[in-house]
């Protein structure tokens, strides 16, 4: 059925409500100081190591995000990993159904507003939020890192730090997605964050042992070619690249580490020719890990696309 | 001028096999206040969340100001006004930050905005608590606001569903005021509701619903007449004599029910006020009460569905 006005209107009152609700409520200070804490011990601890390592390192900036120091043993970006999820988790369990609870839902949607409309403002709200909070740390980063490191950062790191953000924000955007889907499904707050949290425990515990155990259920019990090793190993992989996390490390990998020249498996015959630990320019970079972020792009766009068909026929009264 | 600003025509809501909404015709008028009766899940609030677009119909048709609210509803919602039954608010916002966030859904230009903001709070008395966060409102304060948004938006509509529900016979009142203060403005009002006295007080027509069907149509007085027959009803009080004796002997006397203590309730076919006066006093009895009863519509609901459940 043809329907008539534009499906952005309102949008945007939608979205500056969402983004001040978050950005001046209890909850978002409270996921900050989870953030602060879970991310300063790593990069206080990377910023020790760094200072004492005299070698010149032409990505000294870089190594900050990524060096796994030794009292700490989980590298900054590993912890937000962790962390992101939780964050967009935070912001997203509760965005719709709370609308209901409070029964606001169909005085608003009896505004000229679609429902995409409202859905994709509330989305938006959340993904600006987390992109300021990110945005926060990372300029803490690198100030700290110019305290304590006492030189500036080159172009390209900085180039390169910028896109793990825009990463960052894509992978939140993913989790962000996910949590309002539930929030549309479930009609409870605390359902909807229970599975939430629930399918984030999901993908970082069970998953890579499910994905293990998949592996050695489809491998022939004795290996006898070559060809039947790397098909194993590509399995293995693939299953791994099903959780969101996987793909932001593997971005980060590529982005954080411009040695890295392949994010998949590769078997030694295959890198003759390569100079090894020869930095790749910041486009090779890009292009490899294109794949990863279109993967988090699409599964944004999946699963939002889900909570909107949810959405659309959920009825609005109580 | 009786210009139709709602016109549904065999509108149809199902469930499943279930016919929430029965393929009924409605029309409503310009400037008048109409309300939708009947009994818990008759279909009240599916006809009107069908009128706004909240909900897709399964059939029929229904146009709102001449937009059909299905295919055009930005249009539809940008000109009607709708209090949910139990409004809520943000809580964590106040009186005018509420209304603001309405406003600026309805792209109203800032400058205009705030003066009538501030006036539509000062038409339902909560100017003075305008900056007050609504979680500390009540639940009538919260109704009120309800209707604040409409008058700010200066709907042609309002459609308010179940409006009167949990509150104080005070403030009850103090909302049909506003109510009716919304039809002096020009506003078309329709309303469901369940306190039936209240609704009579204010309602130009009604609609009985039951079953998703419409059972009667028209103003209170067509309904008395449709359902109590026609007649006038007499409440008397008198005591001294046999006085339903003294009453079934009048002419055009159809029926002398017992009211209460020394009262009777009576029907005639005319208006026989001076002959029951004059035969009470001339046999002795002493008349302390002789009332016009105003067709209620408590009766008229009661005695419908009396009906109903005796036919079924
Ligand atoms: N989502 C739904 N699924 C199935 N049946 C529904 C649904 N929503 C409403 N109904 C049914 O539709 C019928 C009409 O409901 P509706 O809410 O319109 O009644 P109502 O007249 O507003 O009642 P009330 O006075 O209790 O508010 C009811 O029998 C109800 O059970
Ligand atoms: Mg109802």
């Amino acid at each position: 059925m043809q329907r008539e006005g534009s499906p952005f209107t309102g949008i945007g009152p939608v979205f500056m409500k969402e983004l001040s609700d978050h950005l001046t409520s209890i909850r978002m200070m409270v996921l900050t100081l989870f953030v602060i804490v879970f991310g300063a011990f790593p990069v206080a601890s990377s910023l020790q190591t760094l200072r004492t390592v005299v070698s010149a390192d032409a990505y000294l900036y870089l190594r900050i995000f990524t060096i796994e120091p030794q009292q700490v043993p989980i590298s900054f970006i590993s912890a937000l990993n962790f962390i992101i999820p939780l964050m967009a988790i935070g912001l997203g369990f509760d965005s719709v159904n709370s609308e209901f609870n409070r029964r606001t839902l169909s005085r608003v949607l009896s505004q000229p507003i679609y429902r995409d409309a409202l859905l994709l403002g509330k989305f938006l709200g959340g993904l600006m939020t987390l992109a300021v909070g990110l945005l926060a740390l990372w300029l803490i980063v690198f100030g700290a890192g110019l305290l304590l490191l006492g030189i500036p950062p080159r172009g390209v790191e900085v180039a390169r730090a910028f896109g793990f953000l825009v990463v960052a924000v894509f992978y939140g955007g993913v989790w962000l997605a996910i949590a309002m889907l539930f929030s549309v499904v479930f009609r409870s707050t605390a359902t909807s964050a229970l599975c939430a949290l629930g399918l984030w425990l999901f993908f970082f515990i069970l998953w890579p042992m499910i994905a293990n155990a998949l592996v050695l259920g489809f491998a022939p019990a004795e290996i006898t070619s070559i060809d039947q090793y790397v098909g194993i190993q590509e399995l293995a992989i693939a299953l791994q690249r099903l959780s969101p996390g996987t793909l932001f490390s593997e971005a980060l990998l590529g982005l954080l580490n411009p040695e890295t020249r392949t994010l998949g498996f590769m078997l030694p015959t295959q890198m003759r020719g390569a100079i090894p630990n020869a930095p790749l320019p910041l486009d090779q970079s890009l292009l490899l890990i294109w794949p990863q972020v279109t993967g988090l792009i699409a599964g944004m766009i999946v699963v939002f696309s889900a909570a909107y068909v949810v959405f659309q026929r959920e009825e609005v009264r109580a | 001028m009786s210009e139709n600003v709602i016109e549904a025509r065999g509108l149809l809501k199902t469930y499943g096999e279930a016919r929430a909404v029965d393929a009924i015709d409605l029309d409503i008028r310009r400037g008048e206040i109409f309300g939708l009766l009947g009994p818990n899940g008759a279909g009240k609030t599916t006809t009107i969340l069908m009128m706004l677009g909240l909900t897709e119909t399964s059939g029929g048709s229904v146009s709102v100001l001449g937009f059909d609210p299905v295919r055009q509803p930005l249009q539809v919602k940008r000109r009607v006004g709708y209090l949910p039954d139990a409004v809520g608010f943000y809580d964590h916002m106040t009186a005018r930050e509420n209304l603001i966030y309405t406003a600026r859904l309805l792209d109203i230009p800032r400058r205009e905005s705030n003066g009538r903001i501030m006036q539509a709070l000062k038409s339902v008395a909560l100017d003075d608590v305008a900056d007050k966060r609504v979680a500390t409102f009540s639940r009538g304060m919260r109704q009120r606001l309800g209707i604040a948004e409409i008058v700010m938006k200066k709907a042609e509509i309002a459609i308010l569903d179940e409006p009167t529900s949990g509150l104080d016979p005070h403030a009850t009142f103090e909302l049909l005021e506003m109510i009716r203060g919304l039809k002096k403005a020009g506003v078309a009002v329709l309303l469901s509701s369940h306190l039936l006295d209240r609704v009579q007080s204010v309602c130009d027509r009604v609609a009985l619903f039951n079953k998703g069907k419409i059972a009667l149509m028209g103003t209170v007085v067509e309904l008395a007449n449709q359902v109590l027959g026609a007649g006038h009803p007499l409440l008397v009080e008198a005591s001294g004599i046999d006085v339903a004796a003294a009453l079934r002997g009048i002419e055009g006397v159809q029926q002398v029910l017992p009211a209460g203590e020394g009262a009777w309730r009576v029907v005639a076919d005319r208006d026989v006020r001076a002959v029951v006066a004059r035969n009470v006093v001339t046999a002795g009895g002493s008349l302390s009460r002789l009332s016009d009863l105003q067709p209620s519509l408590e009766e008229v609901y009661t005695h419908y569905f009396e009906g109903e459940r005796h036919a079924a």
